[in-house]
């Protein structure tokens, strides 16, 4: 009794002088988001542990790692070896920085899915745009650092891309550099930029990202605004706070998120050489490129683009505008209705095509340049850009479909969907679901869950 | 007592010029910063030119310097060689090295001094990777037009015995050719024209 009136007294003294209760009420447990939220929506939270994750680990490598071109290779090396628990740290950092971008681009992908970018969303959009970019430099630099020879000879690379703007490149470049080739000071000033730089930047971005995401609310799987309808309290009928249900909600998707994180970082740290390329074993050769140089498996999609053109400058103007359409993307969609649920068979298939062609490009990325590998990354390098082209042409008078007043559901349930697809996937299903084979394993199976519940539940079923 | 009344203008006209004068304030702020990022004085000094015995270098045979950080090949190549580079003139972007960077002297179709001897930085001209020697006549992966050259691994370019570039590749221009000469038939400096040194 005392001391819950002291520890009153003590929060009123703080919040006199600190907005803390307000702040708790305004953004956690008196902000109401959307209650159809499905698993799409987890990555949000996610990219945020792992940007937690990336600060702590980095925080500890710093402490054992020398960015000198002449240490920098045997320092990362000792910290596998030597440090206590080096290994863990620095795998959980590496693999942190694959697991980060996994997160990005489903979050992205979210976003495109159902209209989270569109009107009045459009900062939120491109406040994420900026946490992409910054990303993708917060990326390429920490590479660098172990200075093997794909750290090596990926930063001459990318960095020689700026060599390629007219008139100011090579300047540019040499800036980037602080010397003729990719060498110790480029190593330095990265690790300066990589470790203080742009995490602070980062910070401040995603702060922008939620302030700008809080002042608007989130969007939802129908993409109707929940503030339309509110009750006679000013609570959205369709509201419920994000703490304690979506807290709650997050929890559990951070202890599976954390279940495959560990798992990479146990068994597979090296993900088959695309989290950690096999020639950055090798110590940095400026001698020496090695026969096959591809980035790491997050830059793919966007190299594919540079490879596809077969001009220096073209290339590199290419790769930029896959990127900056990316931020033009709510003024290119002009269809009012926000959510794929609702859109036309168009987008649909538009969507659909660009999500191949994203994957397809990823994935020739990785390969050595054939002739075949050039025409197929060129192709989806064309189906990407046609996407963001016919956009605006086709969106205004798109044939759309009824959009709901309240929240539907957040998954639709399979017997409810509609389309050739979905009846085709639904005769499949039936299919197997009357072969004999599955109805044996059924069996089992259940079975089994019985065996399990009459050992372990207490109530005997 | 005061006269209440604002200048609008005067006030105007002191905002103006605070503002224009911190913009000023900071671009010139800025500049140290900026130009401490520039090469510093020591990785300009490193820049120095290499002596380099050729005497050993027998025909089709590449031997790889080291000059400011960058490599640098020094390849003999054989009367057949040399002949075949006449050949390849359609296929090539800029035959006659019109648009590409090397000393005066070696603007001719061996892209060299003396013709046998090819001098030049071994960095690609599209992203700074390390061309690989491919002398083999007609190897599987680049066609049976081939007639031995430098290719790119990292976009897939390809140059011919004197450095210069094919059409339909992603480099821009021939191989760079540093500025060199020789100090004695079999000694060669690079780094330095004739009478720069």
């Amino acid at each position: 009794m005392m001391s819950g009136e002291k520890s009153k007294a003590l929060l009123a003294w703080i919040d006199e002088r600190l907005p803390v209760s307000s702040f708790w009420k305004e953004h956690l447990a008196g902000y109401y988001a959307p209650k159809n939220f499905n698993f799409l929506y987890f990555f949000g939270s996610l990219a945020l542990l792992v940007l937690v994750i990336q600060i702590v680990t980095g925080i500890f490598l710093a402490m054992a790692y020398k960015p000198d071109a002449n240490l920098a290779f045997d320092s990362v090396e000792y910290i596998m070896r030597d440090v206590s628990w080096g290994w863990l740290i620095r795998y959980m950092h590496s693999t942190g920085a694959s697991l980060f971008f996994v997160v990005v681009y489903l979050h992205m992908f979210r976003g495109l899915f159902y209209g989270s970018f569109k009107k009045p969303r459009e900062l939120v959009w491109l406040f994420g745009m900026f946490i992409f970019l910054l990303l993708m430099a917060e990326a390429f630099m920490g590479y660098l650092l172990p200075w093997g020879q794909m750290s090596y000879w990926g930063a001459q690379v990318i960095i020689s891309l700026f060599g390629a703007i007219p008139f100011v490149g090579e300047q540019l470049a040499l800036l980037i550099r602080g010397d003729y080739v990719v060498a110790d000071a480029t190593l330095n000033r990265f690790f300066a930029l990589h470790v203080s730089a742009i995490p602070l930047a980062l910070l401040g971005l995603v702060v922008f990202h939620l302030a700008a995401l809080h002042t608007v609310g989130s969007n939802n799987p129908d993409g109707i605004e929940i503030k339309a309808n509110k009750d006679e309290n000013g609570i959205p009928r369709d509201g419920i706070p994000l703490h304690p249900y979506y807290t709650v909600k997050d929890l559990f998707v951070v202890s599976v998120f954390l279940l495959v994180f560990a798992f990479i970082i146990f068994y597979t740290p090296e993900v088959g050489g695309y989290f950690l390329e096999h020639p950055n074993f090798e110590p940095a050769n400026p001698m020496k490129t090695p026969e096959h140089i591809a980035p790491v498996w997050y830059f793919t999609p966007f190299y594919s683009i540079l490879r596809a053109i077969p001009d220096k400058l073209g290339g590199v103007v290419a790769m930029g505008a896959s990127i900056a359409v990316l931020f033009l993307l709510p003024w290119l969609d002009r269809c009012p209705v926000k959510s794929i649920r609702y859109r036309s068979g168009t987008f649909k298939l538009a969507l659909g095509l660009l999500v191949v062609a994203f994957i397809g490009l990823g994935v020739l990325g990785t390969k050595p340049v054939t002739t075949l590998t050039t025409l197929l990354a060129r192709l989806f390098s064309v189906v990407y850009f046609l996407f963001f082209i016919a956009l605006p042409f086709y969106s205004r008078t798109e044939k759309t479909l009824p959009v709901p007043e309240r929240l539907g559901p957040p998954v639709i349930p399979l017997s409810e969907r509609r389309g050739v697809l979905w009846d085709c996937i639904r005769w499949l299903l039936r299919c197997v679901q009357n072969c004999e084979a599955y109805r044996r394993v059924e069996g089992e199976v259940s079975g089994l869950c019985l065996k399990v519940k009459q050992i372990c539940c207490k109530s005997k079923p | 007592m005061t006269d209440q009344s604002v200048d609008a203008s005067k006030r105007w006209f002191l905002t103006k010029t605070a503002s224009i004068m911190g913009a000023v304030g900071t671009v010139v702020a800025a500049a140290p910063f900026v130009a401490s990022m520039q090469p510093s004085v020591r990785a300009q000094a490193a820049g120095a030119p290499v002596d380099v015995d050729i005497s050993k270098l027998e025909p089709g045979q590449k031997i790889t310097v080291m000059w400011r950080g960058k490599p640098v090949w020094v390849l003999k190549r054989s009367p057949e060689a040399l002949k075949s580079l006449a050949q390849l003139e359609d296929k090539l972007r800029d035959p006659d090295s019109e648009e590409s960077d090397q000393p005066a002297g070696t603007k001719n179709e061996t892209r060299s001094l003396k013709p046998e001897i090819l001098v030049t930085l071994a960095v690609c001209t599209h992203l700074g990777c390390v061309p690989i020697y491919r002398q083999e006549l007609a190897p599987a992966d680049l066609g049976p037009d081939w007639l031995g050259g430098f290719f790119c691994p990292c976009h897939g370019s390809k140059f011919d015995l004197a450095g210069r570039v094919y059409k339909g590749v992603p480099a821009p221009k021939n191989l760079e050719i540093p500025p060199h000469h020789y100090l004695t038939d079999t000694r060669l400096l690079i780094g330095a024209n004739e009478g720069n040194a």
